[in-house]
């Protein structure tokens, strides 16, 4: 069943839409992430103006994000108060990434640098993440299975001022590092045009030292809010958020979102940071390979405006 | 070169006047196409007859239609390989390029229109494509303009339809032209050509309505005209929807 969408101006079947919708939305109850870097690409395979797809997966997103949250919410894995703390870094970052986007804009190749920085962010946490789980699953192993308690992080972080208690978290360190966490997010969120999920994560488990099981909660949380944020500023700067597009997709990613959640809840702590860290990986080895790869057709085609 | 064209015009001028000899009624399967929800391409039947009042002359005579969908500036960038990684480098702005072209004749272009004539009746696609020359900042145009066709032919925005019109008895002919389900609204303008010997003996335009309709209009001028309603609308449906669907599996889980 082919439908037109109205703003992407193309015919597409219904049912990839609803596939595509579903795949990620598995993967972002799963691991937490928005799914943002997957979904935009995929978008573009099947036809979609690279425009539209930016903006129409954001809305995308904050629904998938929305029904991830609530099952996690039941489960009383989010961390409200982490939450509200990156949230208020993550907005004023990604503010200040619309100016640094639009000024990069104004000077051309935002294009390659949007790619250039999915590759070496998404090549260093993925490594980063990959080799740290794997060593954890060892450890597991040679323990018989029985993790040894981590010893609590005593570091600079913990010297800093302002603490607060982060009681889902069992934490209690300083405002400081979230926000700026939050910060750095919203930033590199607003420039890749992504959620930023998939750099939120191994932030709040390496950096702040929160537990695996209420990271994940947590992130969906904050991505809900910057999605929405970039949806509501695509939808009025550049009218591109295609409605029917969203929900093809979001019917499938809502519903995928409810199966990974449960899947996500089954899976080892360590399994899933490994699982992330292989996704994470392969999407950057993807796009190092277009950089890298004489491409077949050395044209392409742009509406100007779109891109000025 | 002027002064040739003018010389040109005068030699053509007794055919124009020849041409009143030969005239074309048209008919259209549709002249609106109404892009609705289910829209996936359409075909457009275009059939017509040569009136004419004296007797049929010795040149066979050819049929070219052309259907040409609405213009607008396009951008082409070119890959190049710089610091070991593929890069946009080089941009032509293309001032006017139709989002949609389609070329049917009753034999191959080559033999049924002059070369002379394509110039000065604009048939073939590269002559619709307008560059403005004051902003390119190197040499050779043309390639970029060959990469547009190209690009545009391989997802089937711009054809070539050779030997696609079939002509009865020197007076009926037909063809159907293929609209694309990725077709841009607009007015589309279709053009009747005839041809003997290669030049034009007589031509006949008219306009094909290309319009998006119900829901679809309503949603397009929405987001268009009430962009920040649109916005808070996508978001609401989005939360109702993430919401909605975690309530109705825990019900499922639970019931």
């Amino acid at each position: 069943m082919n439908i037109y969408l109205p703003i992407a101006e193309v015919s597409v079947n219904a049912f990839l839409l609803f596939g595509l919708g579903g795949i990620v939305g598995i993967l972002s109850g799963i691991f937490g992430v928005g799914g943002g870097f997957l979904i935009t690409p995929l978008l573009f395979f099947v036809g979609i103006p690279p425009a539209v797809a930016v903006a129409t997966s954001a809305n995308q997103i904050v629904a998938s994000s929305v029904s991830g949250l609530m099952a996690h919410l039941r489960r009383k894995t989010v961390d409200l108060k982490m939450g509200y703390v990156l949230l208020a870094g993550g907005m004023a970052g990604s503010g200040i990434g619309v100016v640094v986007f639009n000024y990069l804009r104004s000077l051309g190749q935002v294009d390659l640098l949007v790619r250039l920085c999915y590759v070496v962010f998404l090549g260093i946490i993925g490594a980063l993440m990959f080799v740290e789980s794997l060593r954890a699953i060892q450890r597991a192993r040679k323990a018989g299975g029985v993790v040894p308690k981590k010893r609590k992080q005593r570091n600079w972080i913990h010297a800093l001022p302002f603490k607060m208690r982060f009681r889902t978290s069992s934490l209690y360190i300083s405002a400081i590092p979230p926000l700026i966490v939050g910060f750095a997010v919203g930033l590199l969120a607003a420039i890749m045009g992504v959620g930023g999920g998939f750099i939120m994560v191994p932030a709040m488990i390496y950096i702040l030292g929160m537990p695996t099981k209420v990271v994940v909660g947590t992130s969906l949380f904050q991505i809900i809010f910057v999605a929405g944020f970039t949806t509501l500023l695509h939808a009025i700067t550049n009218n591109t958020v295609d409605l029917p597009l969203a929900l093809f997709l979001l019917i499938g990613g809502v519903i995928g979102a409810q199966v990974g959640t449960s899947i996500g809840v089954k899976l080892k702590a360590e399994m899933l940071r490994v699982l992330l860290a292989l996704l994470v990986l392969s999407v950057c080895g993807k796009i190092a390979l277009e950089l890298l790869i004489e491409p077949s057709e050395l044209y392409s085609l742009a509406q100007p405006g779109a891109e000025k | 070169m002027i002064r040739f064209l003018l010389l040109l015009l005068l030699m053509f001028t007794p055919l124009q006047a020849m041409a009143e000899d030969e005239e074309i009624v048209l008919g259209l399967s549709q002249n609106r196409v109404a892009i609705t929800a289910r829209f996936d391409g359409s075909d457009i039947l275009l059939f017509g007859a040569v009136k004419r009042e004296s007797p049929i002359p010795d040149d066979p005579l050819e049929v070219i239609v052309t259907v040409e969908g609405p213009s607008g500036p396009l951008l082409i960038r070119r890959k190049e390989r710089r610091f070991g990684i593929w890069i946009n480098s080089k941009v032509l702005e293309v001032d006017s390029a139709p989002a949609f072209y389609a070329v049917a004749s009753s034999g191959p272009l080559s033999e049924v229109l002059e070369r002379i004539e394509n110039e000065r009746y604009n048939i073939t696609v590269d002559r619709n494509i307008q560059t403005v020359t004051s902003t390119v900042e190197f040499g050779n145009t043309k390639e970029f303009s060959t990469a547009l066709v190209r690009i545009q032919q391989e997802n089937n925005s711009y054809q070539v339809l050779e030997n696609a019109v079939v002509v009865d008895q020197q007076t009926l002919f037909r063809t159907s032209i293929s609209l694309p389900s990725n077709l841009t609204e607009g007015d589309y303008q279709a053009r009747i050509f005839l041809t003997r010997g290669g030049s034009v003996i007589s031509q006949f335009t008219t306009t094909i309505d290309v319009r998006k309709v119900g829901l679809e209009r309503f949603l397009y001028n929405l987001a268009h005209e009430h962009a920040p309603i649109y916005g808070i609308l996508s978001l609401v449906i989005a939360v109702v929807a993430g919401w909605g669907a975690s309530a109705a599996f825990r019900l499922i889980r639970e019931g």
